[in-house]
C-alpha cells in the first residue's frame, strides 16, 4: 500500500540527509567524519561532527592543505555498531578519504578496525577509552585510564583521604576495563576488599533511588568515601538528579565522574550538585588565549552564545592539527606516510601546553580535576605538572603489564612482550 | 525567670564575641587577602580567621562566600555583591563605580566543608530557623569540640523541638568524638546518638570506635547494633516504596498504551515518542514561562499538563488518519509503519531541537526530599505516585462512567454490533488513539522531572510499557495498575539482591515464564485483539 510504502520511504531518506557531500573536482583532499548523526548517540557525536566541519573550514581558509583544499565526507553510522564498519568502508574505498575522524565508544571503535588495518586508513579516536589496545591505523586523542582515572583517584586519596571506594558504572567494556584497573590499583595501595563496592547498571538506567541509597548506606562504615562514576551519558542526569534530591552533597560522598563534561551537564541544575568532580584532560574553563579564541570562534560557528566546548572536541581539534602537520611533513596524503609521519608531531593544546604523538599512537596530555560550579561549569582544582604519557597497556593487569606498543620500525607491533621479546604476546 | 534567662545568655554571648574580637581584631585586614590567593589552604585560613574573629560583618562574608557572591579584584581588594551593588569587603561601603573584570574566590570540597563549619557555628542563634537547623547540621559534621560552649547556649534558648534535637545531636557527636571529655559524659552522648541513631549517626560512630576506650566501645558497638536493627527493617519497608515510585512511573508509561493496544489491539511503537512530545512540550512551556512569566513557574507543569495532552493527541490523532485507520487487523505491518513513524519523530526533534539534553527545571514543591523515618524519598517521585493514581483513576471514570467510554468499549468488545446500533466506528478509533496518545503526553510531562529530556526518552519506556500491559492483561485497565506496581515491587526486591542489570533480565525471564502459563496476563479480558 502507498502509505505504508512513502513512510518507509521518508524513514530512509531521514536517514540519509546528511550523507556524504556531493562531490567535487579531483582537486581536494577527502576528510572522512564517522560520528553519529542519529540515534542514542547523537546527543554526544552531532557535536564532534559540526567542531570538524568547523576546523575543515578554518584550515581552508588558511589556503587549505599541500595546495588543495579539504573537502569533508560526512556519513552517518546512526549509532549502530555494524553500520560503523559498513561506513568506514564506504570511507576508505568509495570516496577515497586521506584521513577519517570518529567513533565514540569502544564498541564502534571495535568494530571499524579490522577495515581501517586492511584497507590501510587513518582514524583519529577522540574519546577516552579503556586502553588495552594499540592499532597501527588508530590514533588515540582521548585519555587512556592512566590520564584519567588514576590521577583522579590519587587526587580523591590525597585531597579529601579517601577510604572507601564505590565504583558505579554502565554495563559495558569501558567502565568494566576501567573498573578491574582501578581496584587493581586501589588493592595496590592498600585498599581493602571490603572498602571498593563495585556497582554496574544497564545503559539508559533511570531509577536510581536504590543505587543512591545504597551509596549512602555505603558511606555509613565511618570511613570517608567517595563515589567514582564510569556511568555512560544518558543515564547520568538521572542519577545526579536523584544525588540531588537525596542530599548527597559533593562535601559528605563526592562523586569523581569520567564521561561527564560541559554538555552533559547542560541538561541539569547544577546547584544541588556543586563541588561533586569529573577528571578530564580539558575544560571549557581552563584561562589561555588559544582557549578563549577557540570557545569565541565555535560560538560564531555554531551561531549560539550558549554552546559549550568539551574534552573530546579538543581531542579532535589536536588530532586534526597532528594531521595537518604530518601531512606537510611527509609532503603528502598517503596514509603509509603519514602514519610514519604522525609519530613524534607536537601540536599545542588548548590547556596552555604541547602534545605529542607517541610511538604508542597516543598522546602526551595533562590530567585536570574539576568541581562543578553553580553554571554548570568546572573550576579546575588540580592540574598535573606536566603532561603524561599513555599506558595502553595497564601496568595494573595481569596480561598486560609486560606489553608495549611501538609504531616506529624497527619494531612496528602494536603489542610486543617484553618478557618473552615477541610481538602478538600474550594480550588478554 | 524567662527574661533572667534571656539577658544572662545575652550577656556570655555578648562576652564571648568582645573576647574573641579583641583578640583577632587587628587580624581582620590579613584575614581577607588571604582569599585572593590561589592556594587551597591559605582560602581555608581565611575563613577560620573571620570565623575566629566572629563579628557580624565577619559572618556576612563568609556568607557571601558561601553563595558565591564573594569576588576580588585584579588589584586584590575582596569585595562582595548585594543586591545589585558591589560592597567593598574591608569598609562595607558601596563601591561606585562597580569594579569590573572581578574574580571569584577559589572553593573545593575541603575550603566547602570548613566554610560549612564556621558558618554552622556563626549562625547557631540565627533568627531565621531555617538557618538554626542547617547550623546544627553543620556542627553535626564538624564536631568542633570549640563549638561546645555556643551550642550549650543555643540548646538552652531553643523552643523549637525538632531543632532542639538536630542541636542535642550536634552536642553528643560532638562529646563522642572528644577525646578529652570525660567517659559519663561520652557514654551518655552514645545513649543520646543511639535513640536518634541513623546512617549519619551510624557512620561518626564507626569513625569514632577504632580510638575509643574500652568501656565506650562496648556501648557504642550496642549502640551500632541497635540502629543496624531498626535500618534493616527500614529497608524493606524502603523497598516497598521505591518499587512503588518505579511501578507509578511504569504505570504512567503503560497506561496510555493500555488503551491504544490493550483496548484497540493497535502495536504501537511509537508510543514512547508521544511520551517524549510531552516532555518536550513541558520544556517549551517552560522556557516561556521563564524568559515572560518567571513567577509562574511553579505553575508550570500544571500550565504543561493540557498542552501536552493536546500537542500527544493531535500527533496521535494524525498517525491515525493518515497510517494506521489502513492497516487495521494487520498487526505486523501496524508494528513496522508505527516503528518507522518514531524514528521520524526522534529525527524531527533531534533537527529542531539539537541532540542535547532539554532542561526542565522543578518546581520548588518538587524538588528535595521528604524524610520518613529515616528514608529519604524524593519529593518528585512521591508526586508522580500521586500522579499517576489520578491519571489511573481519571481514566477508569472516563471509560466507565462516560458515553464516550461506554461507545468505547462497545467498538471494543463487538464492532459490527456497535456499527449496526449507529456508532460511528472511525470516529471511535480516532478519539480513541488520540486519547492514548494524549495520556503518553502527559506521562511525558511528569517523566521529564525524572529523566533526560532528549530525543531518545521515548525508547527508554517503550519496551518496559509493553511489558506492563502483556503481564497485566491485554484491554483491561485495573490488570495494568496491578501489573505496573507489581513489576515495580519486585525489581526493587530484587536489585539489591541481583543488582540492576541481573534483575532486570531475572524480571524477564520471569515474564516469558508467566506468559507461558497465563497467556493473556493476570487479567484476561474479551476484546477485538482477542477475537482477532
Amino acid at each position: 500500500m502507498s502509505p505504508l510504502k512513502s513512510l518507509l520511504a521518508a524513514t530512509v531518506a531521514g536517514g540519509l540527509t546528511l550523507a556524504s557531500f556531493a562531490a567535487h573536482a579531483q582537486d581536494t583532499i577527502k576528510v572522512g567524519v564517522l560520528h553519529s548523526l542519529s540515534g542514542t548517540m547523537a546527543i554526544s557525536e552531532t557535536t564532534l561532527k559540526d567542531v570538524m566541519l568547523m576546523l575543515i573550514e578554518e584550515q581552508n581558509k588558511k589556503g587549505g592543505l599541500l595546495g588543495k583544499k579539504l573537502e569533508p565526507v560526512v556519513v552517518d553510522p546512526a549509532s549502530n555498531w555494524p553500520l560503523f564498519a559498513e561506513k568506514a568502508r564506504e570511507l576508505l574505498t568509495k570516496d577515497k578519504v586521506a584521513a577519517t575522524f570518529g567513533c565514540w565508544t569502544s564498541v564502534s571503535r571495535k568494530s571499524v578496525l579490522p577495515v581501517f588495518e586492511e584497507l590501510n586508513g587513518v582514524l583519529f579516536y577522540p574519546v577516552q577509552y579503556e586502553g588495552e589496545e594499540s592499532s597501527k591505523n588508530i590514533f588515540y586523542t582521548g585519555a587512556a585510564p592512566n590520564q584519567q582515572a588514576i590521577p583522579a583517584v590519587d587526587y580523591l586519596m590525597e585531597n579529601e583521604k579517601v577510604q572507601r571506594w564505590v565504583l558505579a558504572g554502565t554495563d559495558y567494556v569501558y567502565p568494566r576495563t576501567t573498573n578491574k584497573i582501578l581496584e587493581a590499583y586501589l588493592k595496590a595501595k592498600g585498599v581493602k576488599q571490603e572498602d571498593i563496592l563495585i556497582n554496574y547498571t544497564p545503559f539508559g538506567h533511570s531509577d536510581w533511588q536504590t543505587i543512591v541509597s545504597d551509596i549512602k548506606k555505603f558511606g555509613t562504615a565511618g570511613k570517608k568515601t567517595a563515589v567514582v562514576s564510569t556511568i555512560n551519558g544518558d543515564a547520568n542526569v538521572p542519577f545526579y538528579k536523584e544525588l540531588g534530591n537525596q542530599g548527597v552533597k559533593a562535601t559528605d560522598i563526592p562523586v569523581v565522574a569520567f564521561s561527564v563534561g560541559e554538555e552533559e551537564l547542560a541538561g541539569i541544575d547544577t546547584k544541588p550538585l556543586v563541588g561533586h568532580l569529573a577528571a578530564w584532560n580539558y575544560f571549557q574553563s581552563v584561562e589561555n588565549a588559544d582557549n578563549k579564541a577557540f570557545i569565541e570562534k565555535w560560538k560564531a560557528y555554531t551561531k549560539n552564545p550558549k554552546r559549550v566546548t568539551n574534552d573530546p572536541m579538543e581531542a579532535h581539534v589536536i588530532g586534526f592539527n597532528m594531521w595537518v602537520k604530518a601531512v606537510e611533513k611527509a609532503g603528502s596524503t598517503d596514509p603509509s606516510k603519514v602514519i610514519d609521519a604522525l609519530v613524534g608531531v607536537s601540536v599545542p593544546n588548548l590547556t596552555g601546553g604541547y602534545s605529542t604523538m607517541m610511538p604508542n599512537h597516543h598522546i602526551t596530555k595533562p590530567v585536570l580535576i574539576g568541581e562543578v560550579k553553580a553554571d554548570g561549569q568546572f573550576s579546575i582544582v588540580s592540574q598535573t605538572a606536566g603532561t603524561v604519557v599513555a599506558n595502553e597497556w595497564s601496568p595494573y593487569l595481569e596480561g598486560s603489564k609486560d606489553l608495549i606498543a611501538d609504531w616506529r620500525a624497527p619494531l612496528s607491533c602494536g603489542n610486543f612482550n617484553v618478557k618473552t621479546g615477541k610481538c602478538g604476546g600474550a594480550a588478554k | 525567670m524567662r527574661r533572667i534567662c534571656y539577658k544572662g545568655l545575652m550577656a556570655v554571648l555578648g562576652l564571648y564575641v568582645l573576647l574573641v574580637q579583641a583578640v583577632q581584631a587587628a587580624g581582620y585586614d590579613e584575614a581577607l587577602a588571604k582569599f585572593t590567593s590561589d592556594q587551597f589552604p591559605q582560602i581555608e585560613q581565611g575563613i577560620l580567621d573571620l570565623a575566629a574573629i566572629g563579628s557580624p560583618e565577619a559572618a556576612r562574608l563568609l556568607e557571601a562566600l558561601n553563595d558565591g557572591r564573594l569576588f576580588f579584584t585584579a588589584g586584590k581588594q575582596v569585595v562582595f555583591k548585594e543586591g545589585n551593588g558591589v560592597i567593598d569587603g574591608l569598609t562595607a561601603a558601596k563601591l561606585d563605580p562597580a569594579p569590573d573584570n572581578l574574580k571569584t574566590v577559589r572553593m573545593n570540597n575541603r575550603v566547602r566543608r570548613t566554610l560549612e563549619s564556621a558558618l554552622g557555628t556563626l549562625s547557631l542563634v540565627a533568627v531565621d530557623p531555617v538557618k538554626r537547623r542547617a547550623a546544627a547540621e553543620a556542627v553535626f559534621k564538624a564536631r568542633d569540640p570549640q563549638a561546645l560552649p555556643l551550642l550549650e547556649t543555643a540548646i538552652q534558648k531553643e523552643k523549637d523541638t525538632a531543632i532542639k534535637n538536630v542541636m542535642e545531636r550536634a552536642r553528643a557527636a560532638i562529646l563522642v568524638a572528644d577525646s578529652k571529655a570525660s567517659e559519663l559524659a561520652r557514654l551518655g552522648a552514645v545513649e543520646t546518638l543511639a535513640e536518634r541513631g541513623d546512617q549519619e549517626v551510624m557512620s561518626l560512630l564507626a569513625s569514632v570506635r577504632p580510638q575509643a576506650p574500652a568501656n565506650l566501645v562496648q556501648s557504642i558497638d550496642a549502640a551500632i547494633k541497635v540502629i543496624e536493627r531498626r535500618l534493616s527493617l527500614l529497608s524493606a519497608f524502603q523497598n516497598a516504596i521505591y518499587g512503588l515510585s518505579l511501578g507509578s512511573v511504569l504505570l504512567l508509561a503503560a497506561i496510555g498504551l493500555a488503551i491504544t493496544f490493550g483496548v484497540m489491539g493497535i502495536i504501537n511503537m511509537a508510543h514512547g515518542e508521544m511520551v517524549m512530545l510531552g516532555a518536550y512540550t513541558t520544556f517549551l512551556v517552560q522556557e516561556v514561562i521563564r524568559a515572560k512569566y518567571p513567577a509562574l513557574f511553579d505553575w508550570s507543569l500544571m500550565i504543561a499538563l493540557p498542552l501536552a495532552f493536546l500537542v500527544s493527541a493531535l500527533f496521535g490523532v494524525m498517525i491515525e488518519r493518515s497510517i494506521l485507520r489502513f492497516l487495521y487487523g494487520r498487526p505486523l505491518e501496524t508494528l513496522l509503519a508505527t516503528w518507522g513513524v518514531s524514528l521520524v519523530l526522534q529525527q524531527g526533534v533531534r533537527t529542531l531541537f539539537g541532540p542535547t539534553n532539554r532542561e526542565v527545571g522543578a518546581p520548588a514543591f518538587m524538588s528535595g526530599s521528604v524524610d520518613l523515618w529515616g528514608l529519604t524519598i524524593t519529593s518528585g517521585r512521591l508526586w508522580i505516585i500521586v500522579f499517576s493514581m489520578l491519571v489511573f483513576f481519571a481514566l477508569l471514570l472516563l471509560m466507565r462512567a462516560t458515553s464516550f467510554g461506554l461507545k468505547m468499549r462497545a467498538v471494543t468488545q463487538n464492532r459490527r454490533m456497535a456499527a449496526a446500533m449507529g456508532i460511528p466506528t472511525p470516529i471511535i478509533d480516532q478519539m480513541t488513539f488520540a486519547l492514548g496518545s494524549g495520556i503518553a503526553g502527559i506521562a511525558g510531562v511528569a517523566l521529564s522531572q525524572i529523566d533526560n529530556v532528549s530525543p531518545n526518552l521515548g525508547q527508554g519506556y517503550i519496551i518496559d510499557s509493553f511489558m506492563v500491559v502483556v503481564f497485566g492483561g491485554v484491554g483491561n485497565l485495573w490488570g495494568t495498575l496491578v501489573g505496573a506496581l507489581t513489576l515495580g515491587v519486585a525489581n526493587k526486591f530484587l536489585e539489591p539482591l541481583a543488582g540492576a542489570v541481573l534483575g532486570k533480565i531475572v524480571m524477564l525471564v520471569f515474564i516469558i515464564l508467566f506468559i507461558q502459563k497465563r497467556p493473556r496476563g493476570l487479567f484476561a479480558l474479551k476484546g477485538r485483539s482477542v477475537e482477532g
